[in-house]
């Protein structure tokens, strides 16, 4: 496949970097020149840890010295109190920091942007105080001349820069591994809508609890790696704000959520401040944490979310990527569709469904039936709580009261990802969309959840983008699309992994006359291969042409029920819509 | 019980006294965390130079040899408000007001960031450049009040923190008033509702943010500056408070003053509290523990809307 040749540019780029700072290590005359060649790699891991929870999924955490500090521990206590060699103790800190890294994501989840980040904040911080408390201000590693290198400690610092070395090119190989599979793009994914990603079959929790969970488990290993090389540890220097501070800094000198950003930010900055520190650090005794300061600044006013990304979004198409040519779908073999067995009449079927928002009924005891098969339409006015029971039906809300069963099996209570696995895709009202992936790359994250693998995915996502007819912009970024191509997106992105449901939400929204078309074509194809559709919509013109029954919807309870052409006919209705006054001038004309 | 009634009682007023203090900070931080939404982390950095300038104007600036070394502290720490508010509002005018406000209302996600960020920056530059001009050594404010203290039965107001809390109390009651009650206070109010709809009614949105901004650096600086008379301080201080901050904004709810200056309160009720069955050191990590389970209890009320728009 063409993506392996950029995967093998990287792996070499990588390979050329390690030769590149073994070179380095050789030539530099000082020992002094080495420990800052040790940092600046142990720095560069640090922040590509970070960089693998809040580069690729947008989380931010102001904690992970959390991770640096256990570590940092791990190896200076399993020293002292065990006799353990950091050989041992270095690769036991990465069960450590994924062990931290559950135990804090566990609840931490649980809160997004300003709170997630806040939250993160606090836990190094805690932590701090209780090793203090415990009495360990600072530990000096015990020196073990008789057997040195047992204990990893060398009298030759360019042993220290090797194994730093060794650390960072794991963590880059980790990182170009998350990158391109379906681990990375989902990451994406959440960063960039993460209810859209969710809706899509994304599981975001395990997603991102493995990210964390890897993030805390390299930072850790890093930081115990630290303690080995500067032979004292101690709470302030290893849980301190700096540390946390510095992980996201270099990374977003660098470039966000781009491999090379950390070492590139850590290549620059830590030597810097370092030899500032060095040279001034008994005049100007903070000088390195200004350097940081007026670095952090200084990128924010200028390139605000990172110059790799800003460089990327002006090249939108990104020439290089053989990604961005048209997938030839007359190639691919489109997927033996399974004859499906019918689960008797009805597919979807909603009892007595309520939920209220405060004093506001938003649904209130409806009840819905949806055979195999039909297209059915939903309507009513603005209010009458039409998204509501699509957010109800795919697991965004939870319905107070009341039965929701698909296929027979109930569906309340799962999360919207495991809803899409069982086979209902939605769109949305207004198009979520993730602006910096391509049409294709959109429509592969959904494909994931009815694929075996990443191949599979590709194949699926090609052929839903076909039916759709948005082939020929497969390798477009979704941001510069129309809202015709945006909603054909979104049709192809719930229909890739072939789900039995489809939950249209106002797809003809904010389309002219002559974008109509194309769409309803594709809804009735959608029909036509065998796909269930449920649709909102509010263009009746449109709707009575292309349903086969109407549920009217008002005020959260449903009004009126039956054949288009009886249910635009029904006075309740027309009220519903018009007002009383209207609906008594129709009763009175049609007498 | 592993304590008794006395010491509930003198661990309660306390953590009261204390708690004031906590309060007017938690005041200065919710007018920004509520105006603004932005998470600033500069905050406690700005009450670290309230510290500061007070311990200058009381010593070198002589209003201790001027007043005498029981008023002349109090007024330098509220001189010290005016000295920050300036230095905030030049902060804002160079640097916060190009990643906050109307500009970047658009983007969500990557505005918080930017913001986060640039606090983070300040926050540095403040911390380190406050450790190469004034040094490392811890200092304080010296007054005769933080050293005597009333008796009321067998329970101890220390007569430092009970001026502190006087003081605290008036000028959060002053802000209140401000905010609900003029023509500035009430644009601010509207702008931290809904800065759209406010600019569209005519409301200087970035002028707001710019009063809101330096007012609540201003008040969390006189916060520091009282604080400075009954605590030694360095110019890394200011962190301890981030979170005692945070957490008392969280817990009154964002975007009440009142509800801050409550939280704060309460905060200062639990750090002083828990020594009484915590060890000294851990008083601190007690404050995270209940801004952590703030944080979790109630997450609907902190996202700020109840249900997104799918």
């Amino acid at each position: 496949m063409t993506a392996s040749v950029a995967v093998k540019r990287q792996l070499w780029a990588i390979l050329g970097f390690a030769a590149a700072v073994l070179l380095l290590s050789a030539v530099l005359r000082s020992d002094y020149f080495e420990l800052v060649l040790t940092q600046v790699l142990l720095w560069a891991v640090l922040s590509l840890a970070w960089n693998i929870l809040c580069g690729y999924s947008g989380y931010f955490s102001f904690g992970h010295a959390a991770f640096w500090g256990l570590g940092a521990y791990t190896v200076a206590l399993g020293l002292i109190h065990l006799n353990l060699t950091p050989w041992v103790t270095i690769p036991f800190c990465a069960v450590v920091g994924g062990l931290a890294g559950a135990l804090i994501g566990f609840p931490t989840f649980r809160l997004r942007g300003h709170y997630f980040a806040l939250a993160m904040l606090a836990y190094p911080l805690a932590t701090l105080y209780v090793f203090q408390w415990l009495g360990y201000q600072e530990i000096p590693l015990p020196m073990k001349r008789e057997a040195a290198t047992l204990y990893m400690q060398f009298a030759n610092p360019r042993a220290y820069v090797a194994l730093a070395l060794g650390l960072l090119v794991v963590s880059l190989l980790i990182s170009l591994k998350i990158e391109n599979s379906r681990f990375g793009l989902s990451l994406f994914a959440i960063k960039q809508n993460e209810p859209a990603a969710e809706a899509a079959g994304v599981d975001t929790w395990r997603w991102k609890m493995l990210a964390l969970m890897l993030s805390g488990a390299l930072a850790a290993v890093a930081g115990g790696l630290y303690a080995v090389v500067l032979l004292v540890v101690t709470p302030e220097a290893v849980f301190g704000m700096l540390v946390s501070a510095q992980a996201l800094i270099l990374a977003l000198f660098g470039g966000v959520g781009t491999l090379w950003g950390p070492v590139i930010g850590a290549a620059v900055l830590v030597p810097l401040a370092e030899g500032l520190n060095a040279k001034l650090g008994d005049v100007l005794p903070g000088i390195q944490g200004v350097v940081y300061g007026v670095a952090i600044i200084a990128i924010i006013l200028c390139a605000p979310e990172g110059v790799f990304w800003r460089v990327r979004d002006r090249f939108a198409r990104r020439p290089a990527e053989p990604d961005a040519s048209p997938v030839p779908t007359a190639s691919v073999p489109a997927l033996p569709r399974e004859p499906r067995e019918p689960v008797g009449k009805e597919l979807l079927a909603l009892r007595d469904v309520g939920i209220a928002f405060g004093g506001l009924r938003a649904l209130d005891g409806v009840d819905l039936t949806v055979p195999e098969r039909g297209l059915y339409g939903i309507i009513g006015p603005n209010g009458a709580g039409k998204t509501t029971l699509f957010n109800v039906i795919n697991g965004f809300l939870a319905p107070q009261r009341g039965t929701i069963s698909f296929a027979g099996e109930s569906i309340v209570g799962l999360r919207p990802s495991h809803v899409c696995r069982r086979g209902i895709g939605r769109t949305f009202q207004v198009v979520r969309a993730f602006p910096r992936m391509t049409v294709l790359e959109n429509v592969i994250v959904g494909a994931f959840v009815g694929a075996a693998d990443d191949g599979a995915a590709r194949r699926m996502a090609a052929v839903a983008l076909d039916r759709v007819g948005l082939s020929a912009r497969a390798g477009a970024l979704a941001g510069g699309l129309t809202t015709r191509e945006l909603r054909l997106m979104e049709l192809a992105r719930a229909l890739a992994p072939e789900p039995r449901l489809m939950l249209l939400d106002e797809t003809l929204a904010g389309l002219g006359h002559d974008d109509l078309g194309g769409i309803l074509g594709a809804i009735r194809q959608l029909r036509a291969d065998g796909v269930t559709v449920l649709i909102i919509e509010h263009t009746m013109q449109a709707m009575v042409q292309l349903v086969d029954h109407f549920d009217v919807l008002d005020h959260g309870r449903l009004i009126a029920s039956g054949a288009p052409e009886s249910v635009v006919r029904n006075p309740e209705v027309i009220e519903a819509y018009l007002g009383k006054k209207w609906a008594q001038q129709v009763a009175e004309a049609a007498k | 019980m592993p304590f008794s009634l006395v010491d509930f009682l003198q661990a309660l007023t306390a953590g009261i006294l204390v708690g004031s203090a906590y309060a007017l900070m938690c005041v200065g931080l919710g007018i920004i965390f509520g105006a603004m939404r932005v998470i600033n982390f500069a905050q406690g950095d700005f009450l670290m130079l309230g510290m500061y300038a007070a311990f200058y104007l009381a010593t070198a600036g002589g209003l201790s040899a001027f007043l005498g070394p029981s008023a002349g502290p109090i007024v330098a720490a509220f001189l010290a408000g005016p000295i920050v508010f300036a230095l905030g509002w030049l902060l804002h005018r160079f640097i916060v007001a190009r990643v906050t406000g109307a500009g970047v209302a658009q983007s969500e996600g990557a505005g918080a960031y930017g913001q986060i960020l640039t606090t983070l920056g300040i926050s540095l530059i403040l911390q380190n450049g406050g450790l190469i001009v004034f040094g490392s050594t811890p200092t304080g404010i010296r007054t005769p009040l933080s050293r005597s203290s009333w008796e009321i039965g067998d329970v101890l107001l220390n007569q430092g923190r009970c001026v502190s809390f006087l003081v605290a109390a008036g000028l959060a009651a002053a802000v209140y008033l401000f905010l609900g009650h003029t023509h500035q206070g009430k644009g601010l109010r509207a702008a931290a509702d809904n800065s759209q709809a406010a600019l569209y009614m005519g409301i200087d949105v970035d002028k707001a943010h710019r009063i809101a901004w330096s007012l609540g650096v201003g008040i969390t600086a006189v916060a520091g500056g009282l604080v400075a008379g009954s605590q030694s301080f360095q110019p890394y201080t200011g962190f301890d408070f981030v979170i005692v901050m945070y957490a008392g904004v969280v817990l009154g709810g964002l975007g009440s003053i009142l509800g801050a200056f409550w939280g704060g309160l309460v905060i200062g009720v639990v750090q002083q509290m828990s020594t009484l069955v915590l060890p000294y050191q851990l008083q601190n990590t007690a404050i995270f523990v209940v801004f952590l389970l703030i944080i979790f209890l109630r997450p609907q009320g902190m996202f700020g809307r109840l249900s997104e728009r799918t």
